[in-house]
This record gives structure tokens, C-alpha cells and sequence, in this order.
């Protein structure tokens, strides 16, 4: 949460000229606003990061927050503050598809720690980083909601439960093959249980 | 026992959709609500039902309706709270999932009741494609007309939106979500004003779990005194279990209130018994802020009377030896977990998702999780129990909201009742613990 970020930020007004999104996601946004009453805009802002994060390769530069900031009509510290809370908000560059193992509880209870070690193994990276290819980001989080059918993973919109060495194998080879990156906002996501 | 209203038909093949749902009774509650009954009829219903909020806190949901201000001219809100973050709970999600009409049928009735023109769902941002499927529900009756303006034909008209949050625990707490609602991060508010009076951008506000909501239908079908003929005493109703852990049969269960806790874990209709016929060890059974409590004292009370699932009896003998229903998140532990490293777990969970506003808690739990950690590197002494002890009894009730008082119940509960375990860690200076998932997939060999 924001406790945790460190670092500084470093905004590039020449970079801030070029951020553009596509013509789908301002329709989207324009929706989310009218969900609102008038002068309460701001509170689009989560699910605008969400849809921003998608647009600019699954993490949040500080041009991008302050283009926010401008959809909104709102300062851009009003962005970043909000940001830089919620953990599914990456605030540096990111692997194609983020893998999020949940640590929590339940998860133990079934394996969760091996799992987590048997994909740190299979990628040759440690939590929190991303492998060389740019392809995966391998996170732990917090119960996902999920723990009748554990241990259970989401990568972007997907839901993969009841996790084996062998599904994970299956699961990470097929995103490999497949090279593309996910998002939350996926409206095709593949749950597996 | 096993009267079912919410998860009646939840194997019919397409109950997701409109037509099947309705073909099985759906939007009912809508149809008799709007034509028959008058707002404060519905919410009359409701208090005779004796329907307890089943987010966690269990307080009567007519109760809370009727404190809802209504000044001329202000609008008012009805938020669906579908966080759902509190560990071992994913009863909220299954129900959305699998019955997306269901809450849309709770929450259009509920609305009418309150008299908000606009409600909203909050849903926690990993269950984006749940929100897909509400989205998709919510545009088909909005198609149908159940939605919209000038529902049935009435002069009462909503609009129903679905919201996204972004991963943090502390946005269920009601007035964290409202500030996430309105664009902000997750920090509780300071009570009073309750939402009731100032809520979602100041206006009154009634915040009420995914279950809750879903329940109304049902209540308004079926009518409050026949509900409330369910269950035991202050416990009516049904109640969705989410069950997880070392049992057979993990899953989302709708019981009767009043069911033995027994039965509940032994009974091949429910849990199914531990994995691996090893034996009970420890339940936490009504979510990670619930106190832990070890077999004996789930399975009967002090009094050695045998454990249900109720409210009352699930507290029977207090902190003590009691412990409480919370969200009905069930997690089973078997003889061979080890009760210190799943409080660190816990611990870890809560010190990763204070919101940090409060220094008890934002502190408190990073210190808690700090000396739990020396337990599992084998580094701890004898004096790190009361130490635990100590700073999780300076976080209870010394925190704007109740966050703080979840990480300190399980820290208190497991001393409480494991020392030993705690003990004999400090004394070896070793802590072993085994591998799930090599017990879980080779039996024979763990
Ligand atoms: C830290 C914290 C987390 C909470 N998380 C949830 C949650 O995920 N879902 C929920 O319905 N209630 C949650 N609650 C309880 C809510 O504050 C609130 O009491 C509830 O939504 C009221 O609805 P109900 O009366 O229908 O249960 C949480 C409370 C706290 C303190
Ligand atoms: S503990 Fe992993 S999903 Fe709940």
C-alpha cells in the first residue's frame, strides 16, 4: 500500500504530449463519468486507472496519472495518492502477463509456498521480478477470494484454482505460446478450476 | 435442515441468464414489492425477518435501514458492499457469479425500500470478470425493464452500476468504501456521522453486503415471519458458508442457521471431514478476524453443550472460549498445521493492508508480524509471548475502525488457546513445519 512505495517520480512533460488512448477506452471512460452525478466525476478514477494501466503497457507512469488528472478535471496528486494505495496499480514497468499467486491462509494451508517456489524455479526469477523476456512479473497477494479452490493464481481478468505444478506448467506454457499481454479489463478471460 | 433460498437453483444450466432466472421465480420479490407494498412495508419485511448483515459485523438489517435520514430533497444511496476480502471468504463472489440476478433482483427491492434512485455495486477489482457477468445481468434488465425508468409501469425508477476497486482489504470497511467509491484512497472514516446520515458524497447512505442484499428477495416472497421461522432465535435465515482448508469437500454452503458445527464439518452434505482422515486440529470460523478456536472448543462450548452455527452460539462463553460467525468464512485446520506460522500468515495479511492512518495498528501490526517471524526462524524467547500479547492488546478498540481490532483478535485467540505451541518454539529455539502441498498430493510419503 502507500506506505510501500519508495523512490522518486520522474515527469516528462515532453512525454505527457504524447500520451494518447484509444478511441474505445475514451468511450469507456466517458461512460464510467456519466455514472455520477454532475460535479462527482472524480469518482471515476479507479476504474479510469484501470483502464489506463491497460492502455499504457500494464503500469502507470507519471505522464500517464497526469493525463488522467486531466480526464477528470482533478490535480494530479489526487491521482497518484490513489495510485500509489491499491495494490493492483503497478507503478513501474511490468511483464506481459503478471502472475499473482495469493499467499494467503487457505492458500498455505494447501501449498501456496510451494507453488510460489516451483514458479520462481520454472521462470529463474524471485517475487516481485520479471523475467529477462519481459513476459511474466511474478507477485504474491492477498486472498483473491478464491479459497475453496486452493491454491489459486490470477493472471490479468483470470482466475487459474486448484493449482498443480502441472497446471501452472500448462497454464504459464500456453501464455508463453500465446505472447500477448493481459490485463485486468480483459473482457476475454479464461478462469480454469 | 437444508432449506435453500439462495442457492436453490444453483445447478440449473443458465440461471445466469434473464429468462431462465426468471422462468425459475426470479424478480418476484420486484414485481410484489413495487405493486403491492409501499417502501416502509418492505422494510417493516425485513426487521420482522430478523436479517442480520451477513458482511461480517451481523447487525439487523432492517434496523440499519430505518436509521436512514431522509431529508426533503437530498438524495439517498444503497451501495452493495462486494469487497469481499476477508480471508477465507468467497461465498459474495460464487453467489454474483453463478446468480448475477439475484443480487440485481435484492438490490432493485432493497433500493425501493431506502427510496435510492441510484445504487451501486462495489466490487473488489480482482473480481473484474465478475463484474463482466453483473454488467451483462444488469443490461438485461435493464433490457427487460427491471431497471431503468418507470419500473413495471411504477413511479419508481433506478439506475444500478457496478464499480471497481483495485486490491485493498480495507475498502469492505463501509466508510473506506465509500471514500473508494468517491475516487480516494481506502481510509476509514471517523464516526459519527454514520453513513446513514453522511455518506456517499454526503449524502444518507445504507452500506449492506452482496448476501444481505441477495436475502430481501426471498424475505419479500416469502414474507418476514415465515423467514424468521428459520433458524434459531436471533439467528434467522439461511446462511452462505464459504468452507476452506484441510477438509474434503471445500465449497460454498447454504445452511439453515442452527446446523451443529459437527455436522457441518463431518456430514458428506457439507465439508465431507478432514482430508486424509487426519484429525481436527483448529477452526477459524467466521473469517481470519474471527477468534481461532482449537477442536474441542469449536465442536462444544465450555458448557460442553454441542456448537451450532449461530450467532449466539458461536460467541457462547465470550473471547474466552467463544469465538464468532463473522462472514461465515470456515477455515479447517488438521492436526499437523501449525497454529504459530498461520498467525504469522495472518499477521502479515493485516500489517500489509492497514491503511495506516491509525498508529496502533499500522505499527502494531508490523510488530506483531516482526516477532511472529522470529517464532518461525526459531530466534524467539519465552518473553516475545507477552510481548504479542501486550501490543495486540494496546491495538483493540484504539483504532477508527475495526481493522485494528481484527489483527489483535486472532493474535489474542492463538495465545489464548496454543501457548504451548508458542512455548516450546521459544524453548527448542526450532520451528519445523511441514509441506502442504507434499502432503496434500503424496499422502503416503508426508
Ligand atoms: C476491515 C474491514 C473489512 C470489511 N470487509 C467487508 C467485506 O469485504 N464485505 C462486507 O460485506 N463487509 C465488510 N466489512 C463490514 C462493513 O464495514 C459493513 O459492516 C458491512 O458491509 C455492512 O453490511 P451488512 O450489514 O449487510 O453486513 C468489513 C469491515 C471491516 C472493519
Ligand atoms: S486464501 Fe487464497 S484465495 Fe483466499
Amino acid at each position: 500500500m502507500g506506505a510501500q512505495i519508495h523512490g522518486t517520480l520522474e515527469f516528462n512533460a515532453e512525454k505527457r504530449k504524447d500520451i494518447r488512448f484509444s478511441e474505445e477506452a475514451l468511450k469507456e471512460i466517458e461512460k464510467i463519468k456519466s455514472r455520477y452525478p454532475q460535479g462527482k466525476q472524480k469518482s471515476a478514477l479507479i476504474p479510469v486507472l484501470h483502464i489506463a494501466q491497460a492502455e499504457n503497457d500494464g503500469w502507470l507512469s507519471p505522464e500517464v496519472m497526469d493525463y488522467v488528472a486531466s480526464l477528470l478535471n482533478i490535480q494530479p496528486i489526487e491521482v497518484f495518492e490513489v495510485a500509489s494505495f491499491y495494490t493492483m496499480f503497478n507503478l513501474k514497468p511490468v511483464g506481459k502477463c503478471v502472475i499473482e499467486v495469493c499467499r494467503t491462509s487457505s492458500c498455505w494451508l494447501l501449498g501456496a509456498e510451494d507453488i510460489i517456489k516451483y514458479i520462481e524455479k520454472k521462470l529463474g526469477i524471485k517475487e516481485g521480478q520479471t523475467t529477462p523476456d519481459g513476459m511474466f512479473t511474478l507477485k504474491t497477494v492477498e486472498c483473491l477470494g478464491s479459497c475453496g479452490t486452493a491454491p489459486v493464481m490470477q493472471v490479468g481478468a483470470s482466475y487459474h484454482e486448484n493449482l498443480t505444478f502441472e497446471k501452472v506448467d500448462k497454464i504459464l506454457d500456453k501464455y508463453r505460446a500465446e505472447g500477448r499481454r493481459r490485463n485486468y479489463t480483459d473482457l476475454d478471460y479464461e478462469n480454469t478450476k | 435442515m437444508g432449506r435453500k433460498l439462495l442457492l436453490a437453483h444453483e445447478n440449473v444450466p443458465g440461471i445466469d441468464r434473464l429468462d431462465v432466472y426468471r422462468a425459475h421465480g426470479g424478480y418476484a420479490s420486484v414485481e410484489k414489492a413495487l405493486k403491492s407494498m409501499k417502501p416502509e412495508d418492505v422494510v417493516e419485511e425485513v426487521k420482522k425477518s430478523g436479517l442480520r448483515g451477513r458482511g461480517g459485523a451481523g447487525f439487523p438489517t432492517g434496523l440499519k435501514w430505518s436509521f436512514l435520514a431522509k431529508p426533503e430533497g437530498v438524495p439517498r444511496y444503497l451501495v452493495c458492499n462486494a469487497d469481499e476480502s476477508e480471508p477465507g471468504t468467497f461465498k459474495d463472489r460464487y453467489l454474483m457469479e453463478k446468480i448475477p440476478h439475484s443480487l440485481i433482483e435484492g438490490m432493485i427491492v432493497s433500493s425501493y425500500a431506502l427510496g435510492s434512485n441510484t445504487s451501486y455495486i462495489y466490487i473488489r477489482g480482482e473480481y473484474f470478470y465478475v463484474s463482466r457477468i453483473l454488467e451483462k445481468a444488469i443490461q438485461e434488465a435493464y433490457e427487460a425493464g427491471w431497471l431503468g425508468k418507470n419500473i413495471l409501469g411504477t413511479d419508481y425508477s433506478l439506475d444500478l452500476y457496478v464499480q471497481v476497486g483495485a486490491g485493498a482489504y480495507i475498502c469492505g470497511e463501509e466508510t473506506a468504501l465509500i471514500e473508494s467509491l468517491e475516487g480516494k484512497r481506502g481510509n476509514p472514516r471517523i464516526k459519527p456521522p454514520f453513513p446513514a446520515v453522511a455518506g456517499l458524497w454526503g449524502c444518507p447512505t445504507v452500506v449492506n453486503n452482496v448476501e444481505t442484499i441477495a436475502a430481501v428477495a426471498p424475505i419479500i416472497n416469502m414474507g418476514g415471519e415465515e423467514y424468521a421461522k428459520i433458524g434459531i432465535g436471533k439467528s434467522t435465515g439461511t446462511k452462505l458458508i464459504s468452507a476452506s482448508g484441510h477438509i474434503n469437500k471445500p465449497g460454498v454452503y447454504e445452511i439453515e442457521l442452527g446446523l451443529p458445527v459437527e455436522e457441518f464439518i463431518y456430514s458428506d452434505q457439507y465439508c465431507g471431514g478432514i482430508r486424509n482422515g487426519k484429525k481436527l486440529k483448529a477452526v477459524v470460523a467466521g473469517g481470519s478476524s474471527v477468534p481461532i478456536l482449537p477442536a474441542d472448543l469449536i465442536l462444544k462450548t465450555a458448557k460442553g453443550e454441542p456448537r451450532l452455527m449461530t450467532y449466539e452460539s458461536l460467541f457462547d462463553g465470550g473471547f474466552q472460549s467463544g469465538t464468532m460467525l463473522g462472514s461465515g468464512g470456515f477455515i479447517v485446520m488438521d492436526e499437523d498445521t501449525s497454529i504459530v506460522k498461520n498467525l504469522w500468515n495472518f499477521t502479515r495479511f493485516y500489517h500489509h493492508e492497514s491503511c495506516g492512518q491509525c498508529s496502533p495498528c499500522r505499527e502494531g501490526t508490523g510488530w506483531m508480524e516482526k516477532i511472529l517471524h522470529k517464532f518461525l526462524e526459531g530466534t524467539a524467547n519465552l518473553s516475545d509471548i507477552d510481548l504479542l500479547w501486550d501490543i495486540q492488546s494496546k491495538i483493540e478498540g484504539k483504532t477508527i475502525c475495526p481493522l485494528g481490532d481484527a489483527a489483535a483478535w486472532p493474535v489474542a485467540s492463538a495465545i489464548r488457546h496454543f501457548k504451548q505451541e508458542f512455548e516450546e518454539i521459544a524453548k527448542s529455539k526450532k520451528f519445523k513445519d511441514v509441506s502442504h502441498y507434499e502432503r496434500l498430493h503424496k499422502p503416503a510419503m508426508a
